[in-house]
Parts: structure tokens; sequence; C-alpha cells
């Protein structure tokens, strides 16, 4: 008897925990509703994924969309990113923003299924031969623009002559990353060593800390100074590794001063958060455009931070320099390899 | 020539050996943990998801102590403590190994209370932890996949005794890593030199006698399994703090592959150090191949270099070294 009564509270507090967990938020209707479903590395990566979600909190606070209208996602594996769109265009939301390359087939199904919603997809991977459906938003971004900028602060800060580099899943879309970083680093300083290391060949390599602190190790341990990493959540292993050693890194797509301070020499920005925000903004007022829109340099989509934070890690000749370098890629004087 | 020079200088550096020994620390504290549990007679496949949970519960209890103020929300009781907070990451190991033994418990009662089938409840714990840790996670810190970063055991620094290359590979490791070694050495000692270990081990060998001579088969399997938990808990809490946060199945499969090397080191305490440290040295290997000088090293694909240490278990599994023999009772639930 008294068994059974312990396992009829069990299941009371059971239930009242699921109940809790699947309550429904109540929304106000008069505003537009946004879903995003998150890449891997999820929220809190401090990266590109947190880079997306600031444009909800942009959206909250210059558009009035309450917090109670978006909702957010993380898969944990690759079909629940397809359902997860699917789920939230069921659902009614007014755009769907799937955020990395990997929502490129989902976006393209779901896109058809409901013609009447709006999609964005972060870093879409444009296939020669296959149409973008009207009612997508193709984000992309020039990375290899940035990471050529970074690239030559590494090499123009470092002692050793020698910089790292880590990437997360070893793919095109992050050997841009790693090609303008190398050709920074050579512009700048020809005799540079580039080391170079991919945390793997699966999603997970974009969020395996564990993994991204071992390599900053391997790469400090030989010669290299200064690490940039583009590989989401990795890249807080390589922070851990900077700390411990006493050198530096380089963040990417958001500022990451903050994690690692006094060892983040710089980020390398990749504005996700300002190019998802306008795709709300113009859904809000109805001026929302399918189709591919790039982003590099000379439309502030790509960029670093000098500020206060990392005023006293870099020269002031080093931001002349790579002010230089910068005006010369807008001209076109420079073009930055993207392979 | 190019070649050969790289590896050997591979071979031969001393981050080499010391990423091996950092790799394989949280590989050996899973597999002695298993050690104890198969040493009485029940598989312990749940040790990835006892990780799991050690991982979780101790940046979950770091957190609660020594977070920032945010909005409402108050300090955490030790933040800003100068006494106090650098201590806050080791309740956290302890809470690690606290979250370690109480999922082992669920495991002994499900296999040895119950005498339920040993795997299915191991790989129930394991899908379950997978499940738990990211909706705490999400409870906790609004995001299944990321805790923010909390205050860590670093490794330790003692000046400029480390530079050598001795001090290099002695020394400057995590606080755990030294611990680990000393559970090394104590699970060899309670296990083949105690009356304790004898008794454990003829449990799991052969209850029937045992149980005959007074010993309790359930007594010594609670304790083995528990102990087990315990390792694999503080397993977890190694990798929560190696990177001072928790994401979402920070394991990624290392309680297997200490299964697999427990299995490889014949179930004994130094077999399984031997295991763990060839399976780190894959991995180290790996990565020092790609920063490797020489173009034809760096021009191996990565696939194949992610592969090096499956291929080694393998080798190594088929034959290299004998037949590995199970303690002859491991799996089958006892009936008095």
């Amino acid at each position: 008897m008294k068994t059974r009564l312990t396992a009829i509270l069990a299941l009371a507090a059971l239930a009242a925990l699921i109940a809790g967990a699947l309550a429904p938020v109540a929304r106000a209707e008069s505003s537009i509703r946004v879903g995003m479903v998150f890449d891997v590395g999820g929220r809190g990566d401090k990266s590109f994924n947190d880079a997306a979600y600031r444009a909800l909190e942009r959206a909250e606070k210059d558009l009035g969309i309450p917090m109670a209208n978006m909702k957010y996602i993380e898969p944990t594996q690759t079909a629940d990113r397809e359902t997860g769109m699917r789920n939230l265009a069921e659902a009614g939301y007014d755009v769907v923003i799937g955020v990395g390359f990997l929502f490129t087939e989902a976006v393209n199904a779901v896109a058809k299924e409901f013609p009447d919603t709006k999609f964005a997809c972060v870093d879409y991977d444009i296939q020669a031969g296959k149409e973008i459906p009207a009612n997508v938003s193709a984000l992309k971004f020039r990375e290899e623009e940035g990471a050529f900028l970074v690239g030559a602060i590494a090499a123009l800060t470092s002692k050793t002559g020698k910089v790292g580099f880590v990437g997360g899943m070893d793919i095109p879309l992050i050997h841009r990353f790693q090609a303008g970083y190398t050709a920074g680093a050579k512009a700048a300083r020809p005799d540079a060593g580039v080391l170079v290391n991919y945390a793997g060949v699966t999603p997970d390599a974009f969020k395996d800390p564990t993994k991204g602190k071992e390599l900053g190790l391997t790469q400090y341990s030989s010669g290299a100074d200064i690490i940039f990493h583009a590989s989401g959540s990795t890249g807080l292993g390589v922070f851990q590794a900077a700390k411990e050693k006493g050198l530096l890194a380089i963040g990417v797509d958001s500022d990451q001063a903050g994690e690692a301070p006094g060892h983040i020499l710089t980020s390398m920005l990749k504005r996700v958060d300002v190019t998802v925000f306008e795709v709300i903004k113009e859904v809000k007022a109805g001026t929302f455009k399918g189709g591919p829109h790039v982003f590099g340099l000379k439309e502030d989509g790509v960029g670093y931070v000098y500020d206060d934070a990392n005023k006293s890690l870099i020269a002031a000749e080093t931001i002349a320099q790579v002010e230089a370098f910068k005006a010369k890629i807008i001209a076109g004087e420079i073009k930055v390899p993207n392979q | 020539m190019g070649v050969a020079h790289d590896l050997w200088n591979i071979l031969w550096d001393i981050e080499t050996a010391t990423g091996m020994v950092r790799l394989s620390i949280p590989l050996l504290l899973a597999a002695l943990g298993g050690l104890f549990s198969e040493r009485s007679g029940v598989v312990n496949i749940a040790l990835e998801g006892i990780m799991l949970n050690g991982a979780f519960a101790t940046v979950a209890v770091t957190h609660a102590l020594t977070h920032p103020a945010v909005g409402a929300l108050p300090a955490g009781p030790w933040a800003g403590d100068a006494a106090l907070a650098p201590l806050a990451p080791w309740v956290g190991v302890a809470a690690g190994i606290l979250a370690g033994v109480l999922t082992a418990l669920v495991h002994a009662l499900v296999t040895v209370t119950a005498k339920a089938d040993q795997i299915v409840s191991g790989v129930g714990i394991n899908l379950l932890a997978v499940g738990t840790t990211q909706f705490l996670c999400f409870r906790l810190f609004q995001s299944t996949s990321n805790s923010p970063t909390v205050p860590s055991i670093g490794p330790l620094d003692l000046g400029p005794i480390q530079d050598g290359a001795w001090g290099r590979l002695l020394l400057g490791y995590s606080p755990l890593a030294y611990l680990a070694f000393g559970v090394l050495l104590a699970a060899h000692l309670v296990l083949f030199h105690t009356t304790f270990g004898l008794r454990l081990r003829a449990v799991g060998e052969h209850p029937r006698a045992a149980d005959t001579l007074g010993v309790s088969v359930a007594g010594f399997r609670y304790a083995g399994v528990l102990i087990s938990g315990g390792l694999a808990g503080l397993a977890g809490a190694y990798l929560a703090s190696d990177v001072a946060q928790f994401t979402q199945n920070m394991t990624a499969g290392k309680g297997y592959i200490a299964l697999a090397a427990m299995i490889l080191g014949k179930w004994t305490p130094f077999g399984a150090l031997g295991a763990c440290f060839l399976f780190a040295f894959a991995q180290k290997f790996q990565f020092a191949l790609r920063g490797a000088p020489s173009p034809s090293l760096q021009a191996i694909p990565s696939q194949f270099t992610d592969m090096i240490p499956y291929l080694l278990t393998i080798l190594v599994l088929a034959g290299l070294v004998g037949r590995a023999k199970a303690p002859a009772a491991l799996g089958k639930p006892y009936e008095e």
C-alpha cells in the first residue's frame, strides 16, 4: 500500500514537471511571430548561435515584438532540423529562421510546403542550377574578408611568427575562414607560419570544447602564440587553452572578449545578429525580399573588434595597416581567396 | 626523409606525451569505475550516462555557488567570497561524484535487487542521462546545449620548475589528474591485496561459492556498482572541469571507450591504464599529425586520421593481446 502511494506521488510529481514544461505561453496576437531553429552548438555557444539570438532580443527592444511571440528550438539531431522548421511553419509563425548551412535542404523542402510563410537561412548553401524558393531569404557572408583582417592582426602581433587556426567541421564554409586568415597573415608578414587543425568531419565538431582545448594546447606547444577559431562552442575550449598557457586567441562571429578576458586579441565579427534582425524588420514592415543576400566588408556584414577591451593588446600601427587592407579589399584591389 | 623526420619529431615531442596523459584521465577514471562493477559481476555499460550526470552536477553546483547576480536573481552565496569561492569547484567535483553514485544506485537497484538485464538497464540509464541533463540545462541556463562558463580547477602552476623536460612531463596537470593516479594505485591495492577485494572478485567469479561461505553477494555487488558510479562521476567532473562548462552530451562516447579500455586491459587497473594511454595517444597523434610541417602528412585526409583510434582498438582487440577473459559470473543475476 505504502509503495503504491509512493509510486502515485512520484507519478504526480513527474506529471506536474512535464505540465510545467509544456504549459503554453500566453502571446500577444497583434504582433508578428518569429520562429528560430538553432545550429549545432546551440544557444549559449557565445558565438554563431548567440549572434542569431541577439537578433531576437533586438527585435523585442526595437520592434516591440514580445518574447512570447518568438520561439526557438535547439535541435539535437539532423532530422530534428527539418521537423523543427516544419513545426514552426505549421504553428503559423510569420517568419522561420534556420541558423546555419545545415538548414539548406530543410528550408528548401519546408518553404515549398508553406509558400505563405517567410523563411531565412543563415549561410544558405547556394548550389548551381538549384533555385532558391521565392519565400526564402538566403543570407550569405564573405567570411574570408573578415578572416583576412584578423589574420593580419594575428601575424603582426605574434612574437613567434607562428599563428594557429582551429576550424570546426572540415567543410568549404570553414575553409573560407581558413583561406582568408592565412592570406591575411601572409599579406601582413610573408614569413608567417600558419598551423591548421579541424575538430572533425561531422557537425559535432562544432560542439566539442574538450577537443578544442586539446587542439589549442597542441598548436600553442608547436610555437603558435595566437589562435583563431571558427568552430562554434568547440572554440570555448581553445580559450581555456589560451588562459592556461597565458597566450592569445581570436574569437569568431560574436565579440567573444568576455569569454577569456585579457586573452582575446580580437574577434572576427560576422553580423548574423544584424542581418537576421533586418529580415525580421522586413517581415514586420511587409517589405521582405527573397533570394540571396551577400554581406562582406563593404556591407559591414563582417569585421573585427577593436575597442577598450583589446586596445592594449594591439599596436596602433597594426590597426593602421589593417585599415589599409580593409580599404583595399572594399575597393577590390585585394581579392581575398575563399578556399 | 621529411615524413620520417616529422613522425619522429611528433613521437619525441613532450607535448605528445602530456597530451596523451591529459586525454587519458577521464577514460582512466571511468575504466577503473567499470572495473569495480564488472569484477563484482555487474556489467556497467551505464558509465557513459553516469559520467554525463557527473559532469552536469559539477557545473550546476559550482554555478549555483558562484554565479554573479543577474536581474532579479541574487548572486550565488559564495560569489565574491575570497575564502570560499576557490572551494566551489571542489564542491562541484564532490557533487559530480555524488551524482555518479546516485545514478549507479539506480543501476544497482535494477540489476542486483530486481535482477533485471544489466545491458538493458545500462542503455536505459545512458539514454535517460542525455535527456535529463538537457532538460535540466534548459531549466537552469535556458539552453539545452551549453551552460555558462563556471570557475574550474586549473592545472598546477609551480613556476619555473615546470619548464624543464621532466617538469613538463610530470607537472602541470590538473590536481584531478594526480588524484586519478592515486585512485589507480588504490584500485590495484583494494582489488588484489585486501579481503574486500578478494570477496568482491569472488562474487564476480563464483557467487554461489561466495554465498556458501557467508559473503553477501548482493552487498558486494552494490558496493562494486556504487564505487563504479563514484569514479565515473569523478570522470565526468574532470571533463566538466577541464573546459569549465557543460555542453550537451559532452561525454561523446567516452564511457564506451573506457569500457573498451577496461576489457582491453583484461579487467586489471594497470592494464586499463595501458589501454587508456593507447587510445589517448592515438587521438593526440592525430591532432599532431594535422599540424606537422611536411605537406605529405598534412595531406592525409582528416577522415583517415579520425579513424586511427578506432582502427587501433579493433586491431588490438583482434588478437595482439591474446584473449581477454571476463569474470565468470559477469552479466548473470544471482538467484539465491
